[in-house]
Formats: C-alpha cells, sequence, structure tokens
C-alpha cells in the first residue's frame, strides 16, 4: 500500500538551526507508527517538563526540543555509577505533503511526547465500492 | 540493533540514497549522544551519587507508570522493576522502532548498607529518583581517641 506519505530523519544535524545552550544535547528515541488516518510519534524525553518542550513545524520540518536542567552539579557530585548523561534532547522530522500540518497536535506524559500528525484528507484510506454490472 | 525501517519515495539517485544512508547509519553509531540502553548496562540505566547522608539512585524510566513500577531495597540491594506495554491496536505500520517495550529489572547493589525503612521513591517526568538513607552503621563517624 503506497503512501505519499514520508517522515523521515533530517540529513543534516539540527544543531545549525536551533539556539543551542551550551551542554550536550541528546537525540531522543522515537517509534514512528502510521494508522489510518495519522501519523503518530513517541518520542523519550525523560526529565523534561511540559512546559520546557518546544514544537515547531515550519517548511515541512518538524522539530521537537526539550529543556532539561541539570539534576544535580555535576562538577560537585561524587557518583558511585554514571550510565548516562543528563542534557537537552533535540530531534527533527522532514514531513511528508501528506500531513495536515495545522492539525498537528502533541501531548507529554511520564517524560514521553506524543505528536499525532493527521494525514490530509486526500491521502486518507477509501473504500471503493464495486459496481455489479 | 534497532529494528528500523523508513519509506523512500524519493529516490533519484541510488548511489546518493546509498551515501546518505550510509551517512546515516554511522551517525547513528555514534553512541554517545543516543539515548538507548547499552547492553552492557542493562535496563535502565542508572546514575548512583552519595549525596552524604543518602545513597540516590536516579533512572530515566520514561513512559512507564507508577502502577507499573515497584522498587524494593531489601539489606544493600536496591530492585527496580517494571514494565513499558507496547502499543497496542490493528491498522498500524511501525516505520520506526527505537523504543524498547516489556518488563524490566534491574538489582543494583548498593556501595552502603541503607535503612530500608526511610527509602523514598519519586518518580516525574519519565525520571525515576530513589533516595537511601545510609544505616547507622554506615554513616562515617569520628572515633574518639584514648590516651593511655
Amino acid at each position: 500500500m503506497a503512501t505519499e506519505t514520508s517522515l523521515q530523519k533530517r540529513e543534516t544535524p539540527l544543531a545549525q538551526t536551533e539556539p543551542v545552550r551550551s551542554g550536550p544535547i541528546y537525540i531522543p528515541a522515537v517509534d514512528i507508527v502510521e494508522k489510518d488516518d495519522s501519523l503518530l510519534l513517541f518520542a523519550d524525553m525523560p526529565g523534561v517538563r511540559a512546559e520546557d518542550l518546544d514544537i515547531k513545524y515550519e517548511r515541512g520540518t518538524l522539530t521537537l526540543y526539550g529543556k532539561v536542567e541539570p539534576r544535580q552539579d555535576a562538577q560537585k557530585t561524587t557518583y558511585w555509577l554514571k550510565e548516562y548523561g543528563v542534557g537537552d534532547f533535540c530531534r527533527t522530522f522532514e514531513v511528508g505533503e501528506g500531513i495536515d500540518a495545522a492539525k498537528i497536535t502533541a501531548e507529554f506524559k511520564d517524560g514521553v511526547l506524543t505528536v499525532h500528525l493527521p494525514k490530509a484528507q486526500e491521502l486518507m484510506p477509501r473504500k471503493i465500492t464495486v459496481k455489479t454490472g | 540493533m534497532w529494528p528500523m525501517t523508513w519509506m523512500n519515495r524519493t529516490m533519484t539517485n541510488p548511489f546518493d540514497e546509498l551515501r546518505r544512508q550510509m551517512e546515516r547509519l554511522l551517525d547513528e553509531f555514534n553512541l554517545s549522544t543516543w539515548r538507548f540502553p547499552l547492553p552492557a548496562a542493562g535496563y535502565p540505566a542508572l546514575n548512583v551519587w552519595d549525596a552524604g547522608d543518602t545513597v540516590c539512585v536516579e533512572a530515566e524510566i520514561p513512559g512507564v507508570s507508577k502502577d507499573d513500577l515497584e522498587v524494593y531495597a531489601v539489606g544493600n540491594e536496591l530492585t527496580i522493576k517494571g514494565r513499558r506495554a507496547a502499543l497496542e491496536g490493528d491498522n498500524i505500520t511501525y516505520h520506526r522502532q527505537e523504543r524498547g517495550t516489556g518488563t524490566f529489572t534491574r538489582v543494583l547493589t548498593l556501595p552502603a548498607e541503607v535503612d530500608p525503612d526511610r527509602v523514598e521513591a519519586v518518580l516525574k517526568d519519565g525520571v525515576l529518583t530513589v533516595r537511601l538513607p545510609k544505616a547507622e552503621a554506615a554513616k562515617p563517624r569520628k572515633i574518639a581517641l584514648k590516651t593511655s
């Protein structure tokens, strides 16, 4: 079933267009799921507060940015185990033309960002009635 | 590796596409910025630090609700158990699947004896923070010197 809807990671790192704060920026792991009427994007952004999320859609590019404040003073803390770093999350996607940009919505719960990208009306699957003659 | 697929319907030059895919692959191997659980470390990844009288353990477990998480402290062992549900529904196609689902258990031997009755665990925005006050015996104490 071919549709023209595509959602791809941008080839160039986004750091060029995002205002970059000092400190590391992490790429969140995402799932992208296609349903009949929409694409759903799930991004793991633990430690981001809902008010610190910045989701932008501009000229076919969807940018997810989540600001994360350090939770400890890394310089002064004695770590026994340090398996991950803490910093902002950022990732960009090119959204195909089949998406109805005006109807993109997002929600955030338990550190997971969910972006709903409804398909444009003309790309919706529709059942063709077969006439018998 | 993580199962990954992506649709590409605008391929013009196959060599361009190959080069781009190679670049992307190399890009994605740069694990330092990727938030995937590294196999060696187990899941969830942990940060553990000493806050004087308390041992602090922090884990990033996005998408795990309070009801799907269990935290136990026994002796000097901390156990974090949980589960992240997979997306359910008919007629769904994954274009990208980088986020793991299922159950996980991680057992950590703490660097000090803790007082299990006073352990506090907080889950907020996908970050679990467990504060484990050290047992009296494990706290640093000054030894009085006797003179003979």
